[in-house]
């Protein structure tokens, strides 16, 4: 009978050629739009994690408190044997110790007074000991003008901060601030580049340093506002995130200890958590619109079909064919529909999506004004689920389509069967 | 003596109209004995396609009784009356009704897929019910490619590869032209005889009518005569 129903839909193309084309696009967008967004997230999740939350972050309880705030002053201090056992610990990790502070910039002028100020916003990282922060915050490609640091003493400075103070290449400033015991310091140093990262926030009044030089400036050797954890397969699982903060900090939280550390995953910090849970809903939202959009489409396909069969259900019927077995068949040959429609708009789906996964979309031309962090160029991302996941609309769109056109058998008088079959 | 297949006593059938209930069939007893050649004539209107509708346990009567087979049809749930007719009753319509995708052979194994015969035996009975009707050579063809004369007797193969007890055929060559209407005339009184099955039309067609052993004229619902004529 499965074979019968298999020619039936090979030979009558009208009877599975439109539906077959409604679930191939629907699938191919489908599937398209999660690998875009698994891309889109990813990006976001890349981006937040380089910049500033890492996988995992460590600092202290008081710090966590505040941590919009990023007060230096409640920092780690005395870190080097302490990630040395978290090393050792958690050897899927990569630690990058961080500073964060606010300071005056003061430009002097060929006398040494002050010619002008402006207040910026420092990160200090490992500039010199390995190349892996450099590639994190992406600083080779932010370079606008100049060179990045290659001695200690050097500094990178936003480009909008450059033109803003009217600063020179080589020109050195002074960094005015307070230690993290509250004494006010004073450190020169020599601009060597200007950065751009496209987030407002850096790009305003944004100051790059390497970190041995801030500690000692704000007076803090061996410490570190935030210790980032990265994982060195370089993908985020928000439940391995959370399990393994979860044991950090049975390990080595204390909770009566307002300067013990604590450790805190992506999804915690920025409201990422949510942002995140906001795209899973959005995709199965998605899903949910397409399911229904394509059951009207395919609804109204199958009763224009029903109508165009309707001699050939009548004569079935008067032959002794059921009812339900006749409602069955037109089910099945949905689920034939769907499924040959499903893998054909997959594999459209995934080639599209791979093309993309390789050279990207360029958004820039859309994000000029964005404060998201995100790439310009988002690149999908083919996970698992890309290739079973059309299956939700192909399948069901097609069967509920399939399911609720076929209501119509049903409503099928078989004393009308001689008369409806003779005209 | 012949058993008797169909049994219709004092059987009245209502349809609901704008203005009450009109009856299209009253007061029927008829009986049917196994190897009949029958047909009902009468003018439209008269009730033909609605006696074979109860007949067929494709409707059910309004009053009276009506047994097919031992069975009474007005009792019979969906389940029981569609198996009524795929296993012993074989429909021939005035249109063929034949399946366009499919092929002759695959219009003709339909009826035999939904008994669920086993693959050789199925083969043998198409290819058989094929010989019936003289169209082996036409199995691959679609019914696009039949001339009326061939489809009508495709449609008589369909009707007849389960060997039912009754074919009812509802104006079975309406459509034709003399020279098919007699080829399939002929056909279908050979494999009466051939196979003892029962067959009863509703026609008007005179030429149907020369060819049937009893003749049923309707007039208004009524039987107005019932004449055995050879």
């Amino acid at each position: 009978m499965f074979k019968f129903l298999i020619k039936g839909l090979l030979r009558d193309r009208s009877r599975s050629i439109f539906p077959i084309l409604v679930v191939i696009v629907g699938v191919l967008i489908t599937v398209y739009f999660v690998a875009f967004m698994n891309g889109f997230v990813e990006s976001m999740i890349k981006q937040n994690a380089n910049l500033d939350t890492g996988h995992v972050k460590v600092v202290t309880r008081a710090y966590a408190e505040v941590i919009s705030q990023k007060p230096f002053d409640l920092s780690l201090l005395d870190i080097t044997d302490d990630m040395q056992q978290w090393k050792t610990r958690y050897p899927q990790l990569e630690w990058a110790p961080r500073i964060t502070f606010g300071a005056l910039l003061d430009v002097p002028d060929s006398t040494g007074s002050t010619l002008v100020q402006g207040e910026v916003a420092g990160m200090a990282v490992d500039l010199f000991s390995s190349s892996k922060e450099i590639k994190r915050l992406r600083l080779t490609k932010a370079l606008r003008k100049g060179s990045l640091p290659a001695k200690s003493g050097q500094v990178l400075v936003s480009e909008a901060l450059f033109d803003k103070l009217n600063l020179k290449l080589g020109q050195r400033v002074t960094l005015i601030s307070s230690t993290v015991f509250g004494a006010m310091t004073l450190r020169d140093f020599e601009i060597s580049g200007t950065v751009t990262f496209g987030v407002q926030a850096l790009d305003r009044g944004g100051v790059i340093a390497d970190i041995s030089d801030v500690r000692r400036m704000l007076d803090m050797q061996d410490g570190a506002s935030e210790i980032l954890g990265y994982f060195t397969n370089a993908d985020y699982k928000d439940k391995t995130a959370r399990n393994l903060a979860l044991d950090f900090n049975k390990t080595y939280s204390d909770s009566t200890d307002e300067y013990s550390p604590i450790m805190l995953t992506l999804s915690q910090q920025n409201d990422l958590g949510a942002m995140l849970n906001l795209f899973d809903s959005s995709l199965a939202i998605t899903l949910f619109i397409f399911v229904g959009l394509m059951s009207i489409v395919l609804w109204n396909s199958g009763l224009m079909n029903g109508i165009r069969r309707y001699g050939e259900f009548g004569v079935r019927l008067a032959m002794g064919e059921q009812k339900k077995h006749l409602y069955r068949w037109l089910v099945m040959e949905a689920a034939v529909i769907g499924f040959f429609g499903t893998v054909i708009g997959t594999g459209l789906g995934l080639l599209i999506s791979m093309y993309l996964q390789v050279y990207g979309f360029d958004m820039s031309a859309y994000t000029q004004n964005s404060t998201l962090l995100y790439d310009n160029v988002i690149y999908a991302h083919i996970t698992p689920s890309c290739y079973y996941i059309g299956f939700i609309p192909g399948l069901l769109a097609v069967i509920a389509g399939a399911m609720l056109s076929g209501i119509s058998i049903y409503k099928r008088k078989t004393s009308q069967l001689f008369k409806e079959l003779e005209t | 003596m012949p058993k008797i297949q169909i049994e219709t006593k004092k059987m009245t059938k209502y349809y609901p109209t704008g203005e009450g209930l009109f009856a299209a069939l009253k007061d029927v007893t008829l009986n049917f004995t196994e190897g009949e050649f029958a047909g009902i004539v009468g003018p439209s209107g008269s009730g033909k396609t609605t006696l074979l509708n109860v007949i067929g346990s494709l409707d059910t009567q309004s009053e009276g009784e009506v047994i097919v087979l031992g069975k009474e049809v007005s009792k019979l749930n969906a389940k029981e009356s569609a198996a009524l007719r795929s296993e012993h009753i074989g429909f021939i319509f005035q249109t063929y009704n034949l399946l366009p995708v499919y092929t002759v052979y695959e219009n003709v194994e339909f009826p035999l897929l939904l008994l669920k015969m086993p693959d050789a035996e199925r083969q043998k009975a198409v290819m058989d019910a094929l010989d019936w009707v003289g169209l082996t050579d036409k199995a691959k063809s679609r019914p696009t490619q039949l001339s009326g004369g061939q489809s009508q007797r495709v449609a008589i193969a369909r009707a007849m590869v389960k060997k039912p007890q009754i074919v009812l055929a509802d104006e079975p060559t309406a459509n034709l032209d003399t020279e098919n209407s007699m080829n399939v005339l002929e056909t279908m009184e050979k494999l009466n005889k051939e196979l003892g099955t029962t067959y009863i039309f509703s026609t008007h067609d005179a030429k149907v009518i020369a060819f049937i052993r009893r003749k049923i004229t309707l007039v208004d619902g009524r039987v107005d005569s019932d004449v055995i004529i050879g």
